[in-house]
């Protein structure tokens, strides 16, 4: 159960997302992957994300422009 | 309805190739499919390095507005075409290059990124993949 870490801080619309789907797709079911951010509105559409791919999203934590999302795959 | 998103890039110009790219890679990102068709001025942004030498759509002011907007868009970290084009290929999205505009403008398949084109087709191709999109757009 690998831990995939994904720092996006500095990045806006849409990398946050597509970095969080490319780690998905390359990590194994089991492994968490953790990302790191700083634009606001991917705090709120990456949850959404992972809803839509099925995914349990395990923490959500910082505020809107420095937060910490951990999802398991 | 199939969850996938189909475009018709028709623009050429820059801030419309970074809207259809944005859309098309937040869907990926979500977990759709995505069809981009790549039809009149927007067909020639295909050509080999033409993706970001497109104008404004307004405020081009003979590329003046041009050069403020991609500084801006350098401060504000924004992603190059290049790199939203490379992550769309790897999250599996598709181009579909329209063939009659090739033929009006005389765009062989040599002139084209053909590294990055899936398919080459006429408006039924795009019916085929819009019939079951649930999100259809022409930028």
């Amino acid at each position: 159960m690998a831990e995939i870490k994904v720092d996006v801080r500095g990045e806006t619309c849409p990398v946050p997302l597509v970095e969080m789907r490319k780690a998905v797709k390359k990590a194994a079911t089991g492994d968490t992957i953790e990302i790191l951010g700083t634009n606001a509105a991917s705090k709120k559409e990456i949850p959404m994300a992972a809803a839509a791919l099925e995914l349990k999203v395990l923490s959500i934590e910082g505020n809107d422009d420095n937060w910490t999302i951990k999802i398991l795959k | 309805m199939a969850d996938k998103t189909t475009i018709i890039v028709h623009s050429g110009d820059l801030d419309k190739i970074y809207s259809a790219l944005i859309v098309a890679n937040g869907s990926l990102a979500m977990g759709m499919e995505v069809s981009l068709y790549f039809t009149f001025w927007g067909l020639l942004r295909l050509k080999k390095g033409g993706l970001d030498k497109g104008p404004l759509s307004k405020m081009n002011f003979l590329g003046l507005g041009r050069m403020m907007i991609k500084s801006r868009m350098r401060k504000s970290n924004v992603a190059s075409l290049d790199r939203l084009m490379s992550d769309f290929k790897e999250l599996g999205g598709k181009i579909i290059a329209c063939e009659m505009t090739m033929e009006i403008m005389g765009v062989k398949r040599s002139d084209l990124r053909e590294d990055l084109i899936d398919d080459y087709g006429a408006v039924g191709t795009y019916i085929q993949e819009a019939r079951d999109s649930s999100i259809t757009l022409l930028i």
